[in-house]
């Protein structure tokens, strides 16, 4: 059950976003992706859940290979992503958010649909029923009935995270989920990333936040131009020499935003 | 996405007044005028499919339109079977381009598709002209028999209005399910946000080309209820403006919602022919541009959104 990344490139034209990167995110714990910015830590993201075709290497999860699926197929093996910038689906509703992310839990076929079968109708009540349990579980009961669009952003970043649990993953990759966020809204996060882990979900997350990574992290991981330069337990990342010298060598890119 | 409906009280008065208007409609133009209504209700829902639901913009819908209406006509005209079994076909031979154009498009998105839809309608029109053997080319094919149900003829204009009532009906229920359930919602999902939408798992591909193929098949079966209504089929079915008045339809009535194709329909077959009782001909195509560009300006969402939320808060 461990999602394997081996010999990972990607290449763009000449640009090198990542060369030959190697780790595993075990089942069961919170790992972490960090280093500065253009590292190549959303470009492994990508290479991971199949929006980009890595130039090389491969990724496996649980011992079968997920490159070369498309990025609804490595959904359907139970890997989900969010995305770096705000992603929902701007004009729905908070429950029509999550309904959507539970698209892989409904069976109803096109003919079952069309005829307006009873089970369909069943099927779609327990959904609205799961979807409000995730909402709860995120937080957001007070805005089910609102448009995404018209949430605060940390609250959108929520319906990103419901909609993404909805998809029932077994490792979730977080890109930077608490980026812009408050102080509060942070905290909120990490405890939503404990309570995760909690449900059995293996979590990987790219975060610039170092309290906060080093705070929920079982093992985080370094990437610097495309390779990475170190991984263990946060103790040891952060009196890491290599470490240092990269955050400290390419104008301090830990401060994070 | 539980869509927004109308309460039981105003679909039961909507219903007695489409079922009774044969009988206090008494100028049969103004049937006629109902009965064309119909048909372009029908190719309205099946374009707001794609256009409201997906957000991809069709602008070859009359060849679907078309490609039915040939369908049925031949169906009758050269095989000799039923009207039924036209209709039937023009669906599936309708929704089969829909899933060439589904498939065709796949890589290609807003104005990509749009430019292959046009090209595809285009197509389909030049066959229709130059394929003499099968489609008669420009002098199209007459005395397209009218559908019979065992003793009953669909000759007559009241009858005929029956028939494409329950042709809107059943349109309006297949959209209606289909919004309701994980099918629309994947539709919606790609209209909003393609990639947050593959991230849960929606195939992408699937589900457009779903949406073309019924879309598509809906088309054609307005189509095939043309050629029977008016007994005759050229390659004018093909028009641009045949396209353009659906999209002008959906838009205004409002795209993305179940009623307003239908409202949309019903206004732009009328609006034309009032024009034409209240107004000389030089003003009647002006006046109706005026209405249009004055509706988009005020209403831009559509007439359907725009009275539902005025309803909601009143």
């Amino acid at each position: 059950m461990t999602l394997a990344v081996r010999d990972l490139a990607v290449r763009f034209g000449g640009v090198t976003a990542l060369d030959g990167v190697s780790f595993d995110v075990r089942a069961g714990t919170i790992t972490s992706l960090i280093g500065p910015n253009g590292a190549g830590k959303t470009t492994a993201f990508n290479a991971i859940t199949g929006y980009l075709r890595p130039s090389g290497g491969r990724v496996t999860y649980d011992d079968a290979p997920l490159t070369g699926l498309r990025p609804c197929d490595v959904a359907r093996r139970g890997i989900v992503r969010t995305f770096q910038k705000t992603s929902v689906f701007p004009a729905l509703t908070v429950t029509d958010n999550v309904m959507i992310g539970l698209h892989l839990r409904g069976t109803s076929g096109l003919a079952a649909i069309l005829a307006g079968a009873r089970r369909v109708l069943e099927e779609e009540r327990s959904l609205r029923g799961r979807a409000g349990e995730i909402i709860a579980l995120v937080g957001l009961e007070h805005r089910r009935d609102h448009v995404a669009s018209a949430l605060p952003y940390g609250e959108q970043r929520l319906v990103e995270l419901a909609v993404a649990l909805a998809a029932r993953p077994r490792v979730l990759l977080l890109d930077e989920p608490a980026a812009g966020m408050t102080g509060v809204e942070k905290d909120t996060v990490s405890r939503l990333i404990r309570t995760i882990r909690g449900l059995d979900i293996t979590v990987f997350l790219v975060e610039h936040d170092m309290r906060l990574v080093m705070g929920i992290s079982d093992v985080v991981i370094v990437l610097n131009h495309g390779r990475v330069i170190a991984e263990g337990a946060p103790a040891e990342i952060q009196t890491h020499p290599e470490v240092i010298r990269a955050y400290l060598g390419t104008g301090g890119g830990a401060a994070g935003r | 996405m539980r869509a927004r409906l109308p309460s039981t009280s105003l679909l039961v008065a909507l219903a007695v007044v489409a079922l009774t208007a044969p009988f206090w409609l008494t100028n049969p133009y103004w049937l006629h005028v109902l009965i064309m209504g119909g048909i372009f209700a029908v190719l309205a829902l099946s374009l707001n499919l794609l256009l409201g639901y997906t957000g991809q913009l069709s602008l070859g819908h009359a060849a679907f339109f078309g490609i039915g209406a040939y369908a049925s006509a031949l169906t009758t005209l050269k095989l000799e079977r039923s009207a039924w079994e036209g209709l039937a076909l023009a669906a599936l031979l309708a929704g089969l381009a829909g899933w060439a154009i589904g498939r065709l498009a796949l890589k290609l998105r807003g104005a990509y598709f749009v430019l292959v839809t046009i090209s595809f309608a285009g197509v389909i029109s030049l066959v229709s002209v130059n394929w003499m053997e099968l489609t008669n080319g420009p002098l199209g094919l007459p005395g397209i028999p009218a559908p019979e149900l065992g003793p009953w003829s669909f000759r007559t204009k009241r009858a005929y209005y029956y028939l494409v009532l329950a042709a809107v009906a059943l349109s309006y229920l297949v959209c209606r399910r289909l919004v309701g359930s994980r099918i629309g919602r994947a539709f919606l999902a790609l209209r909003e946000n393609e990639a947050l939408a593959e991230s849960v798992g929606i195939d992408v591909t699937r589900y457009l080309v779903l949406a073309a193929v019924i879309s598509a098949a809906m088309a054609g079966v307005a189509g095939g209820l043309y050629a029977h209504y008016t007994r005759f089929v050229s390659p004018e079915v093909f028009l641009f403006t045949y396209t353009v008045t659906m999209v002008i339809m959906v838009v205004a009535g409002g795209k993305g919602t179940l009623a307003g194709p239908i409202v949309g329909a019903l206004l732009f077959t009328a609006l034309p022919e009032a024009l034409r009782e209240v107004t000389s001909w030089q003003w009647q195509m002006l006046t109706y541009g005026l209405i249009l560009v004055l509706l988009v300006f005020f209403l831009p969402r559509g007439i359907v959104p725009t009275l539902s939320r005025l309803r909601k808060s009143p």
